[in-house]
């Protein structure tokens, strides 16, 4: 490193990718090579710099800068300002000590900053692959186990399943053939976080299914991934090919006795697929759909198989685990909640996008300091975690700690992490209708209650938005929303009444004053007059 | 085969172990409304309408996906179960056109059935009234979508029984539909042996003959049964 003055780290995170940033370091090497610096100044594209909103990003090392909103057209004049004069212009740059970074804590994105996605070689020389190592030269089986259940972490896909003990279930079934299938399907509205660490680390995902598949008597896996992610198929891809290369995968692992080997199946990108039993149908090759569990994939996975099923996050933390022990790792987070936990910040915050926080922080740190406040200095009304299978979490919970239990107790969900946040000029039956839309048009079809359910919750909150509603329509929303909710088959259909009736319980006066005043109190729907209702009739 | 004890509404029975909830409940003359499954046909849990409460679980389950377990304390007809079971019944009502009046098994469907043993007397939701087609290019049968409920029985019975498999699903959500071959018309699949399964085992209006005028079409479900005891005791075997 010590070879170059500057190492300029272009982020090639998709948001930023699609910006244009995947042009940059020609450019930037071209405008160096003008002035014959090129050599000084190494330009690396990176995975993800978190603040997508700001973007395309672009980070000097080693002055900490990140400079904001970066295009093809001012690069030249950045060049010369920072590189050749060395006076670099100051509006557009951030550094590390911005509020957004100073309270993120790095396990799963750890280095994101530092290597190329689709180098290995890069990956290796940041420590990248020793946790395998050590897990096949060092550890039994039951002793990874083991530091897995010490560490407390829990599955980031949405449940929040404790993983030791999914693996041990695993483990122990006696069966030839088993699988490890990584759920990158990610389908909820507005998520990145899954295709940012597999854009950004591949390696470490495919580092974290090798140690699972050690652990529980595994010789082939699956990566799962939806087709909209083409960045992240490609880096995955490269990643498995050269893994495979360097004796990473395959037969004899590091010269050990371990073989595994990863596929990646791609999916058409319909959420229900990341259900898990529905995304064992769409590897297997059938239509998406769920099935009643029992029997779990632990037991009766692909094809039959035993077959562990986490999610990206998940077995991204997996290195780390090993590396600095369980122990190390249930230092971090709360009682029950271990570790960190990746979010997508969306709505209306000042910072939008990516970032990796301890669990436990607080609604009121996420938002004021990492998300720099509310938009426009406007007031902030309520946060909806979890996506289409979470809630809204209103104003007087600010200062709850985000873990699990916490988000659960207030009728919502940590999810996958979805964090979007509303301010007052939000509708909080709009709201629900976003959701109960979605859940409606992606409902697998199989059961009555979310087939039906779920389209005529949504007409129900139409109703609602346009005025057309009577206190019967809102009796009738409550009785299926808790209908819908018991009887659905999956998961999809279980959570998806929870932003209507989170809502409900804290916002009730907005749906009353929709139907009894016709007046929507945000301002954000369109009533109906009198006489529009009467043509309905 | 071990024999397990069980109580359902507060009656003690047995059941054999590897039966389901719905079997002991079937044999004991429980009533209990049942959409989805037919006896013969892989159990797929669909319709939901099965659903019980059992003592120690709080989700309610499956009955005819839920294998028995010794000492199991099962309610099938709580007040809560009632409430749900009408709901259900009410949005398959409000999904579908079914107007019985004009309908080809008025009298003798399933859902109708359905209808009464909730007490149904009105649907309280919102009618959808999607579009929907009826393909008659079958030499012998219709299919008429704006009747169909999504049960899957016709395609489990012509892939698991006749091996032919004509019968799929596309689509998602409201817009599910079932498809014959390729989503061809019925007519033109060449795979259709004409055997009439599908059509026997329909709860609803969906699939009949062509030939039947409203209310006059009975299905016979039994045949089920004897081919497959038939198949069992290789009766046709040469
Ligand atoms: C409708 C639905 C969609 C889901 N989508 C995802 C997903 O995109 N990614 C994911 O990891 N888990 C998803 N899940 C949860 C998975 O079924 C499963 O619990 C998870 O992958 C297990 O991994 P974990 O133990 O590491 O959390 C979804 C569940 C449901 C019901
Ligand atoms: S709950 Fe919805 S998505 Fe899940 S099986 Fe039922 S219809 Fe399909
Ligand atoms: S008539 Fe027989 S072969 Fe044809 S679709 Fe029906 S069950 Fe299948
Ligand atoms: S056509 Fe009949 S048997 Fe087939 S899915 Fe529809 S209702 Fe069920
Ligand atoms: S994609 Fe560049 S900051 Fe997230
Ligand atoms: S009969 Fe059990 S779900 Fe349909």
């Amino acid at each position: 490193m010590s070879k170059y003055k500057y190492r300029i780290l272009v982020c090639s995170g998709a948001s930023c990718y699609s910006l244009g940033s995947n042009s940059f370091k020609k450019v930037i090497e071209d405008e160096l090579a003008k002035y014959g610096i090129r050599d000084q100044v190494a330009v690396i594209n990176v995975g993800c710099l978190g603040l997508c909103g700001k973007g395309p990003l672009m980070l000097v090392e080693p002055d900490g800068k990140i400079y904001t909103n970066v295009s093809e057209a001012n690069l030249p004049e950045i060049v010369e300002k920072h590189f050749v004069r060395g006076t670099p212009d100051e509006r557009n740059i951030i550094t590390r000590d911005d509020p957004f970074y100073r309270k993120q804590f790095y396990i799963v994105l750890k280095d994101f900053d530092k290597v190329d996605p689709a180098s290995l070689e890069q990956y290796i020389a940041t420590g990248g692959y020793s946790a395998l190592a050590k897990v096949l030269t060092e550890m039994s089986r039951e002793d990874v186990i083991e530091e897995v259940k010490k560490s407390g972490l829990r599955g980031r896909g949405g449940a929040g399943f404790p993983t030791g003990i999914k693996w041990e279930t695993v483990a122990k079934q006696s069966s030839e053939l088993k699988f490890v299938v990584c759920n990158g399907d990610e389908g909820d509205p507005g998520a990145f976080m899954d295709r940012s660490v597999m854009e950004s680390m591949p390696h470490r995902l495919i580092e974290g299914m090798t140690i699972a598949a050690y652990a529980v008597g595994a010789t082939q896996g699956f990566i799962y991934v939806r087709a909209e992610y083409p960045l992240a198929i490609e880096r995955l891809n490269k990643a498995i090919k050269e893994a495979r290369r360097a004796g990473l995968l395959g037969v004899d692992i590091m010269d050990t006795d371990f073989s595994f080997d990863i596929h990646i199946r791609v999916g058409a990108g319909a959420f229900v697929c990341g259900e898990e039993t529905a995304l064992i149908a769409s590897i297997e090759g059938r239509r998406g759909m769920p099935k009643q569990r029992p029997p779990f994939p632990a037991e009766k996975g692909l094809w039959g198989y035993p077959t562990l099923i986490n999610n990206v996050e998940t077995f991204a933390n997996i290195y780390a685990i090993i590396e600095n022990g369980g122990d190390w790792f249930s230092s971090i987070g709360t009682e029950r909640s271990k570790g960190t936990k990746i979010f997508a910040l969306a709505g209306k915050i000042n910072n939008t996008g990516l970032v990796e926080v301890p669990m436990g922080i607080t609604i009121r740190e996420m938002i004021y300091e990492i998300g720099g406040g509310i938009q426009g200095g406007k007031k902030f009304k309520a946060v909806q975690t979890g996506g289409p299978s979470g809630g809204c979490i209103p104003e007087k919970y600010i200062d709850l700690p985000i873990d699990y239990d916490s988000l659960k107790q207030v009728g919502s969900i940590m999810g996958s992490g979805g964090f979007i946040v509303m301010d007052e000029n939000t509708c909080m039956v709009d709201v629900a209708k976003f959701f109960m839309e979605f859940c409606a048009e992606e409902s697998c079809g199989k059961c009555i209650p979310c087939r039906v359910g779920t389209v005529t919750l949504r007409n129900i909150l139409q109703k609602i938005t346009e005025g057309r509603a009577t206190m019967t329509d809102y009796r009738n929303l409550k009785d299926l929303a808790f209908a819908v909710r018991e009887m659905s088959l999956c998961g999809l259909g279980q959570t998806a009444p929870n932003p209507v009736l989170s809502s409900i319980t804290y916002f009730e006066e907005e749906y009353l004053a929709h139907i009894n005043e016709k007046r929507c109190i945000a301002g954000v729907c369109e009533i109906k007059s009198f006489d529009t209702i009467n043509s309905y009739v | 085969m071990s024999v397990l004890t069980l109580t359902i509404n507060g009656i003690e029975c047995t059941g054999r172990e590897g039966q389901t909830i719905l079997d002991v409940i079937r044999e004991n003359n429980i009533p209990i409304p049942a959409l989805c499954n037919l006896k013969g046909l892989t159990p797929v849990g669909a319709c939901r309408l099965c659903l019980v409460e059992v003592r120690g679980i709080s989700k309610l389950v499956p009955a005819c996906t839920t294998k028995i377990q010794e000492g199991m304390f099962i309610e099938t007809d709580t007040e809560k179960l009632r409430t749900y079971r009408r709901i259900l019944v009410e949005l398959l009502f409000a999904e579908g056109n079914h107007v019985c009046a004009s309908c080809v098994v008025n009298g003798n469907c399933d859902l109708q059935q359905l209808g009464f043993m909730v007490e149904m007397d009105h649907v309280r939701f919102d009618y959808l009234w999607q579009s929907f087609q009826i393909d008659a290019s079958h030499p012998r049968f219709v299919a008429d979508q704006s009747k169909c409920v999504k049960c899957t029985r016709c395609i489990r019975v012509c892939d698991e029984v006749e091996g032919a498999h004509v019968w799929d699903l596309k689509g998602r959500g409201i817009a599910t539909r079932i498809v014959s071959g390729l989503n061809q018309p019925w007519g033109q699949v060449k795979e259709c042996t004409q055997c009439g399964k599908c059509v026997q085992v329909c709860p609803v209006g969906a699939l009949f003959d062509k030939t039947a005028t409203p209310s006059e079409m009975v299905k016979d479900r039994s045949f089920l049964q004897r081919i497959l005891e038939g198949r069992e005791a290789k009766l046709w075997a040469r």
